[in-house]
Formats: structure tokens, sequence, C-alpha cells
């Protein structure tokens, strides 16, 4: 860059620093954050209760707002379902053999779980929990983990009383003590142990998933004809549902499958799709609402469904547009597509899963 | 994750066996002069005659069809969910250091979500002198680096505290990528916004948290943050992956991947640690007698034999044998790796690719030769700090069975006389 390149950039940035920027930055880049802008995106909480919202909630709300935003995975009694994290019980495993980690028998601070409740959860649709919500579900897993009474009521006055039974249970990294001073030096190169046995299998177990690719290379004798023979990876599943409803609109559906991906945290669709936190949506148009086997609706939808609520691309987009104006007390923490045409890909997309 | 495993399913063993018979098939052919020309040669293939894809057949390549096997695997048993879950790079297939970020493991806890440069905002506020707003742009007008670096989750091999569990280099170690970053210095972000505010900077920190909904934050010590962390927005060359944190990621060298934030959004200077889920009731690590260690950052050093593993059985036969593997530390270079074929009684060292770089892979290779005997394989890396990659057995004298986290012991595969490989524990 030649020196005179150089100088009018400095001045114009110098320039543009002095009318706009009050900050000692060398750069100048960027602008002030805004007080309303810092508070929408800091909203942690520290060990010490600083940054606590005003509120407060009590163990029978928490057990309410716990059993409609949470126990879909957690569990009624905050125990976990399946693989989901166990919130409760533990205690005194942590010495034992594969210990139950909770928060009752593990977490540290109470400022923890509020500040991940409020900032992280409902997974699938985080950070739409009102801070009396979050103070509600954080007492009742205090009361599913037996440290408060059912009369508890938690708010941000009383928090910083509360004491976790493993608030001393951690100590900060000692490996250079206890392990770097040991594993050093000069490495034992020859007769470095009398004998060497094998004390234990991976097959054994059996717990390797299976390979896919490779196991379907095994069943074939010829490697180059099995690699001609394979199938076109991808491509196939975006073709079948097309194929099937060809009366609808392809780039539709394809724009529906990109909405769709507001939907996935909670909902699945197509071949293989199970109920999750909300059902599976297979064959959702044109059927009974509330119809699909194995899953806990609202009292909201069964009472609807009972009132013989179906799904038509009508119903389920004016549900979409506003599920709580559509359905006051649906268990669906969804604000809503605002966009027409997100809404009429949407349909077009799950008209698709006919089924 | 934990040290229990209901799971089910596997079957690979197929594989191995078609593989190894096919490799018998190779053996005989390679040993024996050939007898009869080899038609490959001595008839005009189809490919010598005809025309090939034209430049524009593929506007951004992929590998050709294959090498479809070399990809990302999940184990999913040990999740409740792909969105919050992770999967494995194919280490056993890949070799160099540097990893395609297309076969790239993946952690997410809310899914990798899709957000766009011109949607991204990153805030930095807390102690600091004037609390900044950058775009993307703003990051790409600051001067920027290029390093390598290795990222690898803090739980990687932590399936195989109890015991040898998953059978392949893939599942036992694949939770580590490599690449070369281009970013800004955390530093020059820092004082961009002006440290004056933080007072000393020695008992302070900075908490960095992702845009996703996870929201997924950690606390950094400022010497850490003031030291190599780089907020980087390409990776081997291009943009990061919407999987890595596109389009921008911090990256945090040498210590556990959850640091890495991605999507990163917010950095905050604090004066305490802000002690969040994933530094509390995860990333911990649980000693025998129950007590934890927390904030237990750095990854120590570690190496793994790649080739031959269980999913890379020798399939040549006798003769001339490449053993190769990946060593890294996060306290710097890799300064030697030493193989054994015994399962820990004798030991050769190995050549490394080139001298190891600091907080990054580092390709080492033994040439050998093969007759066709049983090997216990293992490798073990020093770095320059002097650190010796412990066994298994010792780490589990100082740590006991329950740490998940940081299993960074010796490797064992047992390579039997068909060539096939096995994950073993030994001795």
């Amino acid at each position: 860059m030649s020196k005179f390149l150089k100088f009018t950039l400095v001045t114009g940035f110098a320039l543009s620093a002095t009318a706009t920027a009050i900050w000692a930055g060398e750069y100048g880049l960027g602008r002030p954050a805004l007080p309303e802008e810092i508070a929408a995106w800091d909203v942690k909480v520290m060990p010490d209760g600083r940054g606590l919202p005003e509120g407060s909630g009590d163990v029978w709300t928490g057990d309410e707002v716990f059993g409609e935003h949470c126990a879909v995975c957690h569990g009624d009694f905050a125990e976990g379902i399946g693989n989901w994290p166990k919130l409760a019980g533990g205690a005194d495993t942590l010495d034992r053999d594969d210990p139950l980690k909770t928060v009752g028998s593990y977490w540290p601070h109470l400022s923890t779980v509020f500040d991940y409740v409020n900032r992280s959860m409902p997974f699938g649709n985080a950070q739409s929990l009102t801070p009396d919500e979050v103070y509600a579900i954080v007492a009742y897993i205090l009361y599913s983990n037996n440290l408060v009474d059912d009369d508890f009521e938690l708010s941000h006055e009383n928090f910083m009383d509360v004491e976790l039974p493993n608030a001393g249970g951690f100590i900060v990294d000692d490996r250079a003590v206890t392990e770097y001073a040991i594993w050093h030096g000069e490495p034992c190169m020859e007769n470095c142990k009398e004998k060497v046995e094998i004390t234990m299998h991976a097959t054994v177990l059996d717990v390797t998933p299976d390979e896919g690719g490779a196991a379907e290379e095994a069943s074939a004798p010829d490697p180059v004809e099995v690699a001609e023979a394979a199938p076109e990876p991808a491509a196939e599943p975006e073709v079948a549902p097309a194929a099937e409803v060809a009366a609808i609109d392809p780039a539709l559906i394809a724009a529906g499958e990109k909405v769709f991906k507001k939907c996935s945290a909670c909902h699945q669709v197509g071949e293989g799709a199970t109920n999750r936190v909300g059902p599976v949506l297979n064959g959702v148009m044109g059927r009974a609402a509330g119809a699909v086997e194995g899953f806990k609706y609202s009292d909201a939808l069964q009472t609807m469904a009972t009132d013989g609520l179906v799904w038509t691309d009508e119903t389920l987009t004016a549900f979409l547009a506003n599920p709580r104006g559509f359905m006051k007390g649906t268990k669906m923490s969804f604000a809503g597509l605002k966009k027409d045409e997100d809404l009429a890909a949407i349909s077009a997309y799950l008209s698709s899963f006919s089924q | 994750m934990s040290g229990t495993f209901k799971g089910k399913p596997t079957s690979r063993r197929a594989f191995l066996r078609g593989g190894v018979a096919a490799a018998a098939g190779a053996v005989a052919a390679g040993a024996a002069k050939s007898a009869t020309p080899d038609p490959l040669i001595t008839e005009v293939q189809d490919w010598a005659t005809s025309l090939g894809d034209g430049v524009d057949a593929t506007p951004y390549g992929l590998p050709i069809e294959y090498e479809s096997d070399v990809v990302r695997r999940n184990v999913p048993w040990l999740t409740a969910d792909p969105i919050s879950s992770i999967n494995f790079t194919p280490i056993h297939a890949l070799d160099g250091t540097i990893t395609p970020q297309g076969c790239a493991f993946e952690r997410h806890h809310s899914g990798a979500i899709d957000l766009k440069k011109e949607d991204y905002r990153l805030m930095i506020n807390g102690l600091v002198d004037t609390p900044l707003v950058f775009t993307y742009e703003d990051l790409e007008r600051f001067p920027r680096e290029n390093h390598v670096y290795f990222c690898e989750c803090a739980a990687n091999t932590g399936m195989e505290w109890a015991g040898a569990q998953l059978n392949g280099a893939q599942f036992t170690h694949g939770m580590i990528h490599n690449m070369e970053y281009t970013g800004v210095p955390l530093r020059t972000l820092l004082e961009e916004a002006g440290l004056d505010a933080a007072g000393d900077l020695k008992d302070k920190w900075v908490y960095v948290e992702g845009a996703d909904a996870s929201s997924n934050g950690r606390s950094i010590p400022m010497a850490k943050a003031l030291g190599d962390c780089l907020v980087a927005f390409k990776a081997n060359g291009e943009a990061l992956r919407k999987e890595h944190g596109y389009p921008v990621r911090l990256v945090v060298p040498g210590w556990e991947g959850n640091m890495w934030v991605k999507w990163l959004r917010r950095i905050e200077v604090t004066d305490a640690a802000v002690e969040s889920r994933e530094e509390t009731s995860k990333y911990t690590d649980t000693l025998e007698d129950g007590t934890s260690r927390k904030w237990t950052w750095v990854m120590d050093a570690k190496s793994v034999i790649t080739s031959p593993s269980p999913q890379s059985p020798i399939k040549h036969g006798t003769g001339p044998l490449v053993i190769t593997g990946l060593a890294w530390s996060g306290h710097g270079a890799i300064t030697r790796v030493d193989v054994s074929k015994d399962g820990g009684k004798t030991w050769e060292t190995a050549r490394l690719a080139k001298p190891g770089e600091a907080k990054a892979l580092t390709r080492f290779y033994l040439d050998t030769t093969w007759n066709g005997e049983e090997m216990l394989l293992q490798s073990r890396a020093m770095d320059e700090t002097g650190y010796i990659q412990p066994t298994k057995a010792q780490l589990r004298e100082v740590r006991g069975l329950n740490s998940v986290y940081h299993n960074n012991c010796i490797q064992t595969w047992w390579v039997r006389p068909n060539g096939e490989a096995e994950n073993v524990e030994v001795s």
C-alpha cells in the first residue's frame, strides 16, 4: 500500500471515528451496544444471584408448568424419560459405580438451574418462559429432589437461601499436581512389563453401531461391482413424497420442507417418524385432531377433538398462524408462522406425507 | 453420557469377514508373480476411451462415490436425540492432519442453525469501557491470523473408561478434528472495547455464548482469552460449515471442544465464572471419592493408531506394513510418539510426518514389516512439556472410573494373524 493511500485511509477512518465513535478502540469498528440490546441478550445469572429477574413461583404452579413444558422429556416427576436427563434423585451416589447426577445430587449452584431453564429450555422452544414460570419450574425441581416442602415458593428474594447438597463437591483442576508430575520423564522402551494379557474385548459388549456403507460392501465379494451397484445416495427421499402427491406444487413442498425446520425440534414426519415433544405428523392432513396413538395431548386439544376438530388445510393454517389464539391452552409452545407463503408451504409439505 | 451402556446394535463383523477374505485373495495375487496378463492393463478400459465429466458437473465437489463410507457416524444409543448429540470423524480412513470440514465431527446442543452473515451480530459487554456490537463485515476488517488447531470434545474416548467398548478408532477417538482457522484474535476485539473498566485482569473472566437455542455458554479465564483464542470465520480456507458454527465460532486452542462456542454471539467480561450448566453439571470430572474436578479445560497429550484398526484391518497380507496414527496435546507440540506391537512390553519410536505443531494434530508413521504375527498395537505420545501419555490403569488409579471426560489413555488394538483388529484392554 502506498504511503498516500495509507494516509487517506487512516484519515478517513479517524474522521468517521470522531463522528460516531466515543470508544478508544484502535480500529473504530463496530458500534456501541444499546442498553436494550444488552438487556435482551445478557440474561446470565451468576452463582451469587446477580442477574436474577424479579419474580416468584411456587411448587404447585411448578408442577403444572413442568407438566406442560418439561415432563414430555423429563417425566412428570423429573425422573427422566429414556435417555433424556433425569433431574431428580441420585442422592449419595457420586462415589459409587455409575453415579446418578441430577440437580439434587450433583449441581453445585441453583443459579445454574435458573440460568439454564431460562435460556435453553424448553427444548425446541427456548426463551419462551416468563420469569415466574422459570421460578416455578426451579421450585418444582427442588421439590422433586426432596429439598423443599410442597408449600415452598421460590423468588428472587429467597433464592440465595437455597443451598444445593453438592455445593461443596467440586475442586479446581489439580492435574498439574496429581498427574503431570507423575507421567513425566524418560519413558520405558524395553522389558516394560513381564507379561501382557487381554483383559477385555470390545466385541464381547457388541455395542458398536453398524456402519451402513461399509457393511454393504461386505456382503459382496467384488468391491468394484458393489460400488457401481450401490444406490445413489440422497436424492431419493426428496423425490418419493413429491411423486405420491403429484397434484401439489413440488416447489411449494420443497419450500415447506424448509419451513418445517422450525417444527422439527418437536415433530417428526416421514418414514420412521415417531412421537417426540410433539406428535408424529404423517397423515395429519384430513385426520381427526388428537388421533396419534401414544401421544399425550393437552386438555385443550382433546376438548376440541371431542368437538369434532379435523385437521384440514383451513384449520391447520389457522392453528399454525396463531396456535394460542386458535387453541387456548395448547401444549404447543410455538409463536406461529407469520407469512402466508410459509403457511401455504407447510400445508403442502405436510399434505405430501399422506400415508 | 454415562459409563453405562444399555446399547444394542452391531454387525460390522460381516464386513470384516468379507474384507479379510478378499484380502486373502489379494495376498496370493500379490505374493506370486502374475501368471496371466492383467486385463486392466491389456484391455482398453471404458474410461480410456470415452469422455469424463465436464468442468461444471459438480460446482462444489464431493468425494467420489467409492469413498462414500468415509463419513461421520453417530452412536445412537449415546444420546436421547440427534438434535442434541455428537457424531464421530472417520479418522480411521483419513491421512495427513487436516480434517475435511465435511466429515469433521459435529456436536450440537439444540441443532445446527441457519444464521446468515447479514443477520449475524457479535456483542461485547460487561466490564469493558464501551460495550460494542460488531457485524460480520466488521470482523473481516480487523487484522486476521491463520492457525491450525485440533478441536477435541472432552468426552472423546469417554465411553472407554469402564473397559473396551466401541470397536473402531472412529468411535473411540473420533470426537476430534483439526483445521486451519482464519479469524481475529479475541484479544483484538476485547481491546477494541477497552479493558480499563475491568481493572486488574488477573481475576477476570470472559464469558462466551452462542446464538442457537441452547445458547451454550462457557467462562474462560482472561489470560487465555488474551492469549491464543481466535474468533474464527473460515476453516481450511472456506467459510465454516453450518454444523461448525457458521458464520463465526470461537477457537480455544488446546482446550476442550465445548468451549469453542459456535454461532458466537456474545462475549462478556465478568469478575467471576458464570458456572453455567456446561461447566458444572457437565464437563466436570467425578473422582472415585465422589468429589469432582471442575475447570479441567486443557486436553492432555494423547495419540491413537488409526490404521491398522478395527475399521481398517490389514488386507494386503504379510510384508511391508505402514502403521500410522495421530497425536496431539493441548499443552503444546508433540515431540515424540512411540509404538508398541506387544501391548507395551517394548516400544520403538515412530517417525513424525512433520515436526509437531503446538495444539495441532501430528501424523506419525511406523514403516515396518509384518510377518502375520498377532500384534497388540499401542501408541504413546509425548509433548514439549515432557508429559507422557498414560495407560488406562494409570488414569484409573488417580481418577477411578466415573470421570467420563478427559480419557487420554493409551489405546490397544489386537491385530490377529488374519489382519482383523479389535479394540481390547490389556493387563
